[in-house]
């Protein structure tokens, strides 16, 4: 996959979604790309984060330790960004994502990430504006809940 | 050491002196001759006046044969005195050679044996000069030392005597001006002697700073001073110009009076000599002056001169040289310096230390009246191990180095047995006893001759040598013993391999794995020895077994599902995680004409890819390659770390690849300029596809360069064969690392945490191979660099460790040596080289207080005394020092 190809992936994540071509470009090109072995983990609840990845191909699955062991909570697929939590914020993983499939991801470093945000302001407002968004599906959800 | 230079070559060369005189004073009859004949051929072959020359060869003889006879004479008479004066100046320049070598020597061994605490106060930069360069016009000096003045001085008093035999008043006049002399020049000559002695300080100064300067140039560097630093030896250099200049002007001067002088006897000459012939002739006396003798005395005044310049130059000459003698060794007579035989003498072969090692009353004092230990008494079992504790100026670190006998007590004394130490030999001390400082120093060498050197203490077997060879190195030897030098071949095996307890080299190198172990410096080794290179000639076997290793890794990959991790290098493939240069090179750069980094450089290579037909596809992706290169980091700020990390660009080299672009836009690729079209292919050179992802090395390219590939190859000119070793499946490759050379491939991009599944995979291979011990005794072989500065602090000291119990000493003293370790395998190491020296004397100065607990008894010091000893149990006490210390930490 070229890195244009890798541009349009970056585009259609919300949060990259606004963010002018050539700055994802750059984002695409700094950023590398691991393969991963069925079964392969990406990262595990409870280390501290260091960097986001987005699934080009295969699939991974999101586990979170319980009482009861792991519980599987959610698919990844193409195109899904995963642990982008913790590049904005310091907080350890949620969660265990592990590779059910043969799997190739675009791995964002958290340092790279923020150098990006600095040298482009623009960036930073679209980002932001994807986390209010976030924010307040959030408390929608919270209300329509409570109501 | 001889204070003065006149007794220096009395006590070292007398005979051949007098043996210079003996053949000078043969000289002189011939010298006569030389000058009698011409004088007889006027006379009597011209002049036909009787004389002993005629009577020699019998007055039948007619002139013409007679005035030959004579001249042949002549020529031959002249011979004899050139091959004389040849085999003098051969004799006299080879004793000064021998003389210099002797001093020169002198002069290390005496630097070998200065009291440690000197070297506070000399600098290398004093020393160095001193023993090569100030000692170098002594050596031609010492050799004419007394020839020049008995040659020339007897050539004189030939020349003076002979002019006196003609007619004593005008000897008188030749001599008349000499008293004059006499008296002027040693006086102009006392004040040069002043200057030479103050052009030797200076430049001993100057070569002191320029020393410093190298030693703090980061100094300089980080402080911005090096204006400052310059405007210091401008200054130094103008006080030796100046010095210089003052000296050759007095020097001149005292030519310059002394040739007026010489000038002025001539005149003496025609007038004088001139009125006696002209008086002879008119008076027809037959027993007046001839014409023949004064032309004979003015031919001898004319050589007269030359003996009498000679003899002015060796006066100033031997003032000069007689300073920088004397100068020089001032400085290598340091109070305390240890005597000649303490180096010299040799001990019963298996000797051994018993018995406790005892102070009493030990103090030392630097200057006289800061005593950093003061009243130290123990005594210690020489079968226990102690440690000393106590903070940094409590005196621990002056009392080790006192035990190894590298500073010598102001007061008390220490006693090992029935032996006092200052008394005992270095061939005791230093093979007996081991010291490892904090910063033990490492020769620039290899990490084997680094651990062995503890080993060398005599030549043990002569090297194996055919018998031109032997005489060879007999010839060596008596030269260097006529010369005052040690006779000793460096070039012997010195190593003692009973010392270290083994017989041979192959289990000495076994032994000193197994030390390398005990200090916890095993993957060290097997780290170095997998960076090393090796010459497959030198080392056939390892080469073997390192290809075997190679098979096997990929073959552990395969069955491993783990392939992905190294993409291995194919003849017949483009490698995706190889740069382009990488890939068209196809083989290790031996040196930088072939570097990958700088292919584009190199003609060569252009003419390949001309010929190939790939240029211009090249330059159109190097093209693609700077736009994309443009386009991305266009808009950020010159010094954002991103250019530095993924760049091929650098920051300021934007603007010009935004130029060649505009340039390049409309043209076709056979119209760039020359120079545009380097710095795309170089850019181009750079990229790693699988890595870039930048889609400009397009299938038809990687063909293309496979095709141009082989071209390289076939086609490479002579003078460019040795500056690449090709890759080739099934050989081992001399100029890349072991390493490489398993790997024999990329690591694959992409992979994750493949550096280090990789690591693991050789080493599991190696290991299963038995190669893992290859690899760690190839490792001894790494070069450590200037002063070990290719190891770090902990390797240099973990070193410094090995070196020092592979000797196996009676007692080993350690000052903080593996301070450098981090904490665990500080502890692993102390509890490894305990364990080890079991049975044997350890004394330990610590840093750490917690690591006391392994040792048997402790010295705890406070302001260079010892106040607290005993046991970590009986001091783990509340309020005791120990405590303190412990809870310091």
């Amino acid at each position: 996959m070229s890195l244009n190809e890798e541009v349009e992936l970056l585009r259609n994540i919300p949060m990259f979604a606004n963010i002018e071509p050539s700055k994802l470009k750059l984002l695409a090109f700094t950023s590398e790309r691991m393969a991963f072995k069925d079964g392969d983990v990406l990262f595990r609840q409870g280390e501290q984060g260091d960097s986001a990845y987005v699934i080009i191909v295969g699939e991974a699955d999101v586990i979170v330790d319980t009482p009861k062991g792991p519980l599987t909570v959610a698919k990844l697929k193409r195109n899904d960004i995963v642990g982008e939590i913790a590049i904005l914020c310091d907080v350890p993983r949620t969660a265990t994502v592990k590779a059910a499939t043969k799997l190739e991801a675009m791995v964002i470093a958290k340092d790279l990430f923020f150098r990006l945000i600095m040298e482009f302001p623009q960036m930073a407002v679209e980002i932001m504006r994807e986390l209010a968004r976030r924010l307040d599906a959030t408390n929608r959800k919270l209300t329509a809940k409570n109501a | 050491m001889e204070r003065s230079l006149f007794r220096f070559i009395l006590r070292f060369s007398l005979r051949q002196q007098l043996f210079i005189i003996f053949m000078t004073a043969l000289s002189f009859p011939v010298t006569y001759v030389t000058l009698e004949l011409p004088k007889r051929i006027v006379n009597e072959a011209l002049g036909e006046k009787p004389g002993w020359a005629r009577g020699i060869l019998g007055s039948d003889m007619d002139r013409i044969t007679f005035l030959l006879a004579l001249c042949f004479a002549f020529l031959l008479f002249v011979l004899i005195s050139g091959a004389q004066k040849y085999y003098l100046n051969v004799y006299a320049g080879r004793l000064g050679e021998l003389m210099l070598r002797r001093l020169r020597f002198q002069l290390y061994a005496r630097i070998l044996r200065f009291p440690l605490p000197h070297f506070k106060k000399v600098s290398q930069g004093e020393i160095i000069p001193m023993v090569i360069a100030e000692t170098d016009p002594i050596g031609g000096y010492i050799g004419e030392a007394w020839s020049i003045p008995a040659y020339q001085g007897g050539t004189l008093l030939v020349y003076l005597i002979f002019i006196f035999v003609q007619d004593f008043w005008l000897g008188l006049a030749a001599v008349s001006l000499y008293p004059a002399q006499f008296w002027l020049i040693p006086k102009l000559q006392a004040k040069v002697n002043l200057l030479a002695k103050e052009r030797v300080r200076t430049a001993r100064q100057l070569s002191d700073k320029i020393g410093e300067s190298i030693s703090g140039i980061a100094e300089v560097h980080a402080h911005d001073t090096s204006r400052l630093e310059r405007a210091d030896v401008a200054r130094r250099l103008g006080r030796i110009y100046e010095i210089r200049y003052d000296i050759f002007k007095r020097k001149f001067f005292i030519k310059f009076l002394n040739n007026f002088l010489a000038q002025l006897t001539p005149f003496f000459f025609y007038a004088i000599g001139g009125y006696f012939v002209i008086r002879a002739v008119e008076t027809n006396d037959p027993s007046g002056l001839t014409l023949g003798a004064l032309v004979a005395v003015l031919a001898a005044y004319k050589d007269l001169s030359s003996p009498w310049k000679e003899l002015l130059a060796y006066y100033q000459q031997k003032e000069d040289v007689r300073i920088k003698y004397e100068q020089v060794v001032e400085q290598f007579d340091p109070p305390g310096a240890l005597g000649e035989k303490i180096q010299d003498e040799n001990p019963a072969p298996d000797f051994k230390l018993g018995g406790p090692l005892v102070a009493a009353n030990l103090t030392y004092s630097e200057d006289g009246r800061v005593k950093s230990v003061e009243g130290v008494n123990f005594s210690l079992p020489l079968d226990r191990h102690a440690a000393v504790l106590g903070t940094g100026g409590s005196g621990k670190e002056e009392l080790l180095l006192m035990l190894a006998r590298l500073l010598e007590p102001t007061g008390g004394s220490i006693q090992i047995g029935s032996h006092r130490l200052s008394h005992l030999p270095e061939a005791v001390t230093g093979r007996n006893i081991a010291f490892v400082g904090a910063s033990p120093y490492l020769f620039a060498t290899t990490v084997r001759d680094n651990l062995f050197y503890g080993l060398k203490h005599r030549p043990m077997r002569p090297r194996d040598a055919d018998d031109a060879a032997r005489r060879e190195r007999e010839r060596y030897a008596a030269l260097a013993e006529s010369a005052g030098n040690i006779p000793d071949d460096p070039g012997a095996d010195w190593i003692d391999y009973q010392a270290a307890g083994v017989s041979d080299l192959a289990a000495l190198e076994r032994r000193a794995l197994e030390i390398l172990t005990i200090v916890d410096m095993d993957d060290d080794m097997y780290q170095l020895g997998l960076r090393g290179v090796i010459d497959p000639k030198a080392k056939p076997e390892l080469a073997a077994e390192i290809l075997k290793a190679r098979t096997a890794l990929r073959e552990r990959l395969a069955r491993e599902d783990q392939a992905a991790l190294i993409e291995p290098f194919d003849e017949h493939r483009f490698n995706d995680n190889a740069t382009l240069g990488e890939n068209l090179l196809f083989g290790t750069a031996t040196d930088e004409r072939l570097n990958p980094e700088r292919l584009a450089d190199q003609p060569y290579v252009a003419r390949v890819l001309e010929k190939a037909g790939l240029l211009d596809e090249l330059l159109v992706a190097g093209r693609q390659t700077a736009e994309t290169m443009v386009e991305l980091f266009v808009g950020l700020a010159p010094g954002n770390q991103l250019f530095e990390q993924y760049s091929f660009i650098a920051a300021d080299e934007l603007p010009e690849y935004q130029a060649i672009l505009g340039r390049t836009a409309n043209l076709p690729p056979a119209e760039y300029r020359a120079e545009d079209r380097r710095r795309l292919l170089a850019l181009l050179f750079k990229v790693i596809p699988a890595r870039h992802r930048l889609g400009v090395v397009t299938a038809a390219i990687k063909n293309h360069v496979l095709e141009a590939r082989k071209l390289f190859r076939t086609e490479l000119p002579p003078e460019l064969k040795d500056a690449v070793e090709f890759f080739d499946a099934d050989a081992y490759n001399k100029a890349s690392t072991l390493l490489d050379n398993v790997l024999f491939g990329k690591v694959s991009f992409g992979q994750a945490q493949a550096q280090a599944k990789l690591a693991r995979f050789v080493r599991v291979t190696l290991d299963e191979l038995s190669l893992s011990e290859s690899v760690m005794l190839f490792g001894l072989d790494f070069s450590v660099g200037v002063a070990g500065a290719r190891l770090s602090a902990a390797q240099r000291q973990k070193l410094g460790l090995a070196r020092a119990m592979l000797k196996r000493p009676d007692a080993l003293i350690l000052a903080e040596a593996g301070n450098a370790l981090d904490g665990a395998s500080q502890a692993k190491v102390i509890q490894n080289v305990l364990k080890e020296f079991k049975g044997r004397g350890v004394v330990w100065g610590l840093s750490r207080a917690r690591f006391a607990s392994q040792f048997d008894h402790l010295l705890v010091m406070r302001a260079g005394r010892v106040v607290e000893q005993g046991t970590f149990e009986q001091l783990n006490r509340p309020d005791t020092a120990l405590k303190e210390l412990l809870s310091a930490e």
